[in-house]
């Protein structure tokens, strides 16, 4: 397999912070209680947040800009992890399950790329790591509070494969680990599915409406 | 010809401590701390700036705000927007914690050692803006913006809003 190149890498975690922070957003108004609208608004805020730094530093990689790549890009040319492309709502016990197993993989590679040689990347990454904690504590507190529900036990079975896939094969054991989750075969990324459609399609209406060039 | 004023580091510092935080208004940028640097080549002045959270809208409003500071003052800006690490809570001012504290939001709390922990925002280490007591409880890690969380006071029965740490 070639190396993927620091371009690829960025895409990567970028379409992954940009779609689930998309995704989280569908709770924004109609979360099970006020707080959780919040947090959701809130933290997809973040994510969104997270993906135009890590587009800018592709971007000046690949000459282009930021918004190119979140939104002149076919479905086709995403690379995001299935699991953050599933739209969950309205069902809030696989929502947790995807924020408890997301947050704690992304924890994982966040960690590596704080310690990477590229000193711009490292210094992105600790700068999303700090809003990252606050992610993490979120989780950590619905974890806690559902953890010996049966429907969020089974929405943690049905999405772990997903979360496997969220990292690189070598990254996997150590999310098995602080799961304390038998590695399963992962759900690899691949060319998005229908559900990614159609909210590509949403995602990139106003881009796509608007005439070359415009200045927002 | 017009002779132009010339455009001195110290101005534009001043300059810039006189433009709000578009979202927390009672608080500067330069409060805030993340005016990095400021450099000035003749007319030509170079401003190193870094955002606060990565997802703030207010990031264009900021830069609008400071190239109009320096347009005033005669001189040619360039804002420069710096993606590092370099910026954590720790970065805002004493003068800008005590106007956050005054307006109703409590300033963030020093960064410990390692990352902030549930224990820590369970803590009494949270004071409440507007009686002092420590008896308040966390309501909502998220808040308003990204930057706040909601908190309780029990003394003085008001919600308040806390700037996290990060």
């Amino acid at each position: 397999m070639p190396e993927r190149s620091r371009a690829d890498l960025l895409l990567e975690l970028a379409d992954d912070e940009l779609i689930l922070g998309w995704r989280d957003s569908e709770w924004t108004g109609i979360a099970p209680f006020l707080e959780e609208d919040v947090a959701f608004s809130s933290i997809a805020q973040n994510e969104i947040g997270h993906a135009r730094a890590l587009y800018e530093l592709a971007a000046t990689e690949l000459g282009t800009d930021a918004d190119a790549l979140a939104f002149d890009r076919t479905p086709e040319e995403y690379r995001c992890a299935l699991l953050v492309q599933r739209r969950l709502v309205p069902d809030w016990a696989r929502t947790i399950a995807r924020h408890v197993l997301y947050e704690t993989a992304d924890a994982i590679r966040i960690g590596q790329l704080v310690e990477h040689e590229d000193a711009e990347l490292a210094g992105i990454a600790a700068k999303i790591e700090r809003e990252e904690v606050y992610h993490r504590l979120h989780a950590e507190m619905w974890l806690a509070r559902l953890r010996d529900e049966a429907r969020y036990a089974d929405a943690v079975e049905e999405l772990w494969p997903f979360a496997l896939g969220v990292l690189e094969p070598e990254q996997r054991p150590a999310l098995a680990e602080r799961l304390g989750r038998p590695e399963v075969e992962a759900v690899e990324r691949t060319a998005p599915g229908d559900e990614f459609a159609a909210l590509w399609s949403e995602m990139t209406t106003v881009r796509r409406s608007a005439p070359v060039g415009a200045q927002w | 010809m017009v002779t132009r004023a010339v455009v001195t580091e110290a101005a534009v510092w001043e300059a810039l401590a006189e433009i709000p935080d578009p979202e927390i208004p009672v608080i500067s940028l330069v409060d805030l701390g993340v005016v990095k640097d400021v450099a000035v080549d003749g007319e030509r002045v170079r401003i190193e700036f870094t955002p606060t959270f990565m997802g703030c809208p207010a990031l264009e409003a900021m830069r609008t705000q400071m190239e109009d500071a320096v347009t005033a003052l005669g001189g040619e800006a360039q804002v420069e927007v710096v993606l590092d690490d370099s910026w954590s809570t720790d970065a805002i001012t004493p003068a800008g914690r005590e106007k956050l504290r005054a307006a109703g939001f409590a300033p963030p709390t020093p960064r410990a050692a390692g990352a902030t922990t549930l224990v820590q925002l369970r803590s009494k280490a949270f004071r409440c803006p507007y009686c002092g007591s420590s008896e308040t409880r966390l309501d909502n890690i998220f808040g308003p913006t990204p930057c706040r969380s909601v908190r309780y006071c029990e003394s003085c029965r008001q919600p308040f809003e806390q700037f996290k740490t990060i």
